[in-house]
């Protein structure tokens, strides 16, 4: 197959998209570019506006404020069947009635094409189910459903393809093999892609680009590893993966480095991360971040150090994880790579270290357990 | 504030406002996709000539007997709308008997069906496996003869001088020279026989739609077959039990036919009296007023029980 | 009782019972069958006398007996599209639209088939009377389309109802405008239960006894035909329509099921 540009004209723009059932904000205030030839996540829990968010960009729902751009054509308020534009649905959506064949050809057809069979032959080539063209809808696999659901919309040449929690259904497995085959075939039709997902490693995976939604918005946007290892808010730390949070007074500068104080100790992060106003910031630092070594050992230089106890240890296959307990009664998380031959007991004092540079920071909220202030020193 | 390009920086959009619950964006087929514009018009072009049909052929008709019932005259005089209440009462304190014996029968006969077709409905349901569509083809199928006919036939089952008779008189049921026709036996026979499909068919409706998997957890936490099936199978089939009963109640409370074929004028039913006021009598009045009366009265039993057994949607 | 035994049991018991739940429903059926081949001299076809096939040969012998069954299928046929038409339009708006007075339709659609027949009978020739207008085939007709829309409302709304709405929105999608989805998508999922909508109006209708006999005037339709012979004698004739009906009733639900299965695999 011939390699096809890149679709021109294709860059999504959402402005100030807005949704309301009756008393009910799902969309709120939305804003958002996509460049051509882009495979961006929606990625949030249900009830987050994302898949909201797709079908209005399909047109199967209509918005209660807002614009829906695509290169240089407004789609807002134009039926769904004049968008440039094809969905792979939830529950695949296969036309029970119709055979595999008739499936994948039921867009080009609508659209007057006369001679569908090379096109249909070419797509059913691509996502690997030659030979299945008489089949019915309701003898073919899940994995097998997905892809003619995948051919049925590429088929169409579409300037973007929406793809609405497609991989929920299927196995672990499988669900893994499709993830990597759709990001192939979107680098190799090089259309854009918007995929609606609440599962974060999915979106890490697939997707260069990634908005994390909540309530109706977008929290933060930006690619999967700088939403991970700097995210912005507390929702979006804790959305992807895990993190451990630990509230810090701003202190005082060591050269590039900001020094914060918790407890009867300080840590250090770089100064450019720490906002200028206010005293009281959130340092988190991600769990396989920390080093956990013996209490007596040095510390490396220029690592931060807290002590603490081990509480608990699970054994993960790859990693073990530790549940520690800081000096001021705050349990922490750590991953540790099972390349050491013991694992650290309960009860055992530790050290936990991590390079200033590894962690991220939020702005202070209410919800992580206060340090105790230190005892004035007489 | 504006959303940053993919390629650039990235800044959160929108503002904040309070946490808001948005329902989940799958509607689920029962919801009606949005309304765009001039297709407003379109349920109510749909829903009118059918509505107005019913308006016409059942809610005018329905009018129309209120109406007559409160009428007084007779075919030579013409009649005329006096509202006369009194006819409800005449008609109730002379013919209470056929009510009260409609309703008697129309129970007894609804309760038979259960017993008959439940044990059925059960075995459909859950023992046939791939032979379910023949049993239920087999089920349906006798009642495509005519009604009347499957009747008649019952007549000459129940005949004197047939097998049914002679058996039960051999077994003691029935004195030497008894008979099954012309008796209150019969009547209730015929009525259960003949509004079977309509108390199996719900029946086996709802028992198939019951999750297997919760008969097995109620035996996985210590329960008899039997109790598992008194503590989750019957209550998980009541829906269908409540419209089969209806659906056989309600017509075997206006029956007449029955009574006409293997019983007397001495087991009559309301439905009887309904029809020789209307069409032999030809006693308007007296004959609307009991019509509207039985209405009423199924109307209320229907709500009663259906509010007491708390199914939400029958239709 | 231990639970294997217990199982066996009550597997055995439901089965035999059912075995004769099924005998019992078809024990008419038989006798029917039978006495239509019975040689009854005189006019009561009660008791058996003797074979014989000469019922079967000359099914139109009884005067009237074929007229009323040519009545009865034309008003069957008739009130059977009808019905489905209106019906299935108010189906569609039920569940596939949004409108004010959605309770009061579904009351109106409900309380047909919550009255006993004997009421909406006698309420439609109290209007005929009324009104001054002479009960007949007409009268007939329109009744049998009022009773039947309620049904064909009800067994296509479950059939829509089941259709996951998704796949009209993926026609349209697909770039099928809403005529193009109703005919490619729509239509073909729903048809089964307008199909079987059909069936069960036709057979309504041709089975239809009380509300016909109250409104029927001077024409005779197959079930009151039968109703007048149960007084004046009943042939054997009778038993071979009878016979024969089920028979036809019988094919036409086996070839459904057939075709069904035969397109499924």
């Amino acid at each position: 197959m011939t390699t096809p540009q890149p679709s021109e004209g294709a860059e999504l723009r959402l402005i100030g998209l807005t949704k309301r059932f009756g008393p009910v904000t799902a969309v709120d205030n939305l804003h958002l570019q996509v460049a051509s030839g882009a495979f961006i996540a929606l990625l949030g829990p249900s009830g987050c506006g994302k898949t909201t968010t797709l079908r209005m960009v399909a047109g199967l729902e209509d918005p209660t404020a807002g614009q829906i751009l695509l290169g240089d054509t407004d789609l807002t308020g134009l039926k769904p069947y004049r968008r440039p534009v094809n969905t792979v649905f939830q529950s695949y959506a296969l036309f029970p009635h119709l055979d595999i064949y008739e499936n994948v050809a039921f867009g080009l057809r609508r659209s007057g094409v006369k001679d569908v069979k090379a096109q249909v032959g070419q797509m059913l080539e691509l996502v690997q189910l030659t030979g299945f063209e008489r089949r019915r809808p309701l003898q073919v696999s899940g994995g097998q459903a997905q892809r003619v659901a995948l051919a049925r919309a590429l088929v169409n040449h579409p300037k973007m393809l929406l793809l609405d929690e497609p991989l929920g259904a299927l196995d672990l497995k499988l669900r893994r093999e499709m993830q990597l085959t759709l990001k192939r075939i979107q680098e190799e039709v090089r259309i854009t892609f918007l995929h609606v997902t609440h599962d974060q490693e999915e979106a890490m995976t697939m997707a260069d680009t990634i908005a994390v939604m909540s309530s109706g918005h977008i929290e933060q946007l930006g690619h999967p590893e700088e939403l991970y290892e700097r995210p912005r808010t507390r929702f979006v730390a804790n959305f992807l993966g895990q993190s451990n949070l630990l509230r810090t007074t701003v202190s005082g500068r060591n050269g590039d480095l900001a020094v914060l104080r918790i407890a009867d100790t300080t840590v250090a992060v770089p100064a450019d991360r720490v906002p200028s106003s206010g005293s009281e910031v959130h340092v988190g630092v991600r769990p396989e971040k920390l080093d956990l070594v013996a209490a007596d050992e040095a510390v490396p230089q220029g690592r931060n150090a807290l002590e603490a106890v081990v509480i608990d240890t699970s054994f993960m296959g790859t990693s073990t994880q530790y549940l520690v307990r800081t000096g001021w009664g705050q349990e922490l998380t750590v991953f540790a790579q099972n390349r050491h031959t013991e694992v650290v007991a309960p009860g055992t004092l530790v050290r936990l270290t991590w390079r200033p540079e590894h962690a991220f920071v939020l702005e202070a909220d209410a919800e992580t357990p206060a340090a105790p202030r230190p005892a004035p020193v007489p | 504030m504006t959303g940053a390009p993919v390629t650039g920086g990235s800044v959160t959009g929108g503002p904040t406002t309070p946490p808001l619950i948005a329902p989940a964006a799958d509607t689920g087929t029962d919801v009606a996709p949005p309304v765009r514009g001039r297709g407003r018009w379109i349920p109510y072009l749909l829903l009118l000539p059918g509505l107005l049909w019913l308006a016409v052929f059942f809610v005018l008709p329905m009018l129309t007997v209120a109406s007559t019932s409160l009428q007084e005259g007779s075919l030579a005089r013409g009649y005329e709308l006096t509202w006369r209440v009194a006819n409800y009462t005449d008609a109730a304190q002379r013919f209470a008997a056929q009510f009260v014996r409609a309703f008697t029968f129309a129970a007894a006969s609804t309760l038979l069906a259960l017993v008959v077709s439940y044990p059925l409905a059960y075995f459909i349901a859950f023992k046939a496996g791939r032979w379910r569509n023949v049993l239920l083809l087999l089920v349906i199928a006798p009642f495509f003869t005519s009604f009347l006919i499957r009747t008649l036939a019952w007549k000459i089952i129940l005949s004197d001088s047939g097998w049914v008779v002679g058996t039960f008189q051999a077994l003691g049921l029935l004195p030497e020279q008894g008979r099954l026709l012309a008796t209150s036996v019969a009547v209730i026979a015929g009525l259960t026989y003949n509004f079977l499909p309509f108390m199996t068919l719900p029946l086996y409706a709802s028992l198939e739609k019951i999750d297997r998997s919760l008969i097995e957890a109620a035996t996985d936490l210590y329960a008899s077959p039997f109790t598992a099936f008194w503590k989750v199978t019957w209550p998980l089939s009541l829906p269908g039990v409540v419209a089969g009963t209806l659906l056989t109640f309600i017509p075997a409370a206006g029956d007449f036919v029955n009574v006409r074929f293997l019983g007397t004028p001495s087991q009559s039913m309301i439905g009887n009296v309904i029809e020789s006021r209307f069409l032999v009598v030809l006693d308007y009045p007296t004959a609307a007023a009991l019509s509207f009366t039985l209405m009423l009265a199924i109307l209320l039993l229907v709500g009663l029980y259906v509010r007491r057994a708390g199914t939400e949607t029958i239709v | 009782m231990s639970r294997r035994l217990w199982r066996g049991v009550t597997r055995n018991l439901v089965g035999f019972y059912a075995a004769l739940a099924l005998l019992y429903l078809f024990l008419p059926v038989i006798v029917v069958i039978v006495f239509s081949f019975n040689d009854n001299a005189g006019r009561f076809n009660f008791t058996w006398q003797g074979f014989t096939l000469d019922s079967w040969l000359n099914p139109c012998g009884v005067a009237g007996l074929c007229q009323a069954m040519i009545r009865s299928i034309q008003i069957a046929i008739v009130s059977t599209i009808i019905a489905t038409a209106l019906g299935t339009m108010v189906a569609f708006a039920l569940v596939r639209h949004r409108f004010r007075g959605r309770a009061l339709t579904n009351l109106l659609i409900f309380l047909p088939m919550a009255s006993p027949e004997v009421v909406l009978g006698s309420a439609m020739l109290a209007l005929f009377l009324n009104v001054g207008v002479r009960t007949g085939f007409l009268t007939i007709l329109l009744g049998h389309i009022m009773f039947n829309i309620s049904y064909v409302v009800v067994t296509v709304k479950a059939r829509l109802l089941g259709m996951d709405s998704r796949l009209e929105e993926a026609a349209m999608d697909l770039y099928a405008d809403e005529w193009q989805t109703f005919r490619r998508v729509t239509l073909p999922l729903v048809t089964p239960g307008i199909v079987a909508a059909t069936l069960l109006a036709f057979a309504l209708s041709f089975d239809d006894f009380i509300i016909t006999l109250f409104n029927s005037g001077n024409t005779t339709t197959f079930p009151l035909f039968v109703y007048g012979a149960a007084q004046r004698g009943i042939p054997p004739q009778i038993n071979v329509m009878g016979t024969a009906l089920f028979a036809v009733a019988f094919v036409v639900l086996i070839v459904g099921q057939v075709t069904r299965r035969f397109r499924r695999s």
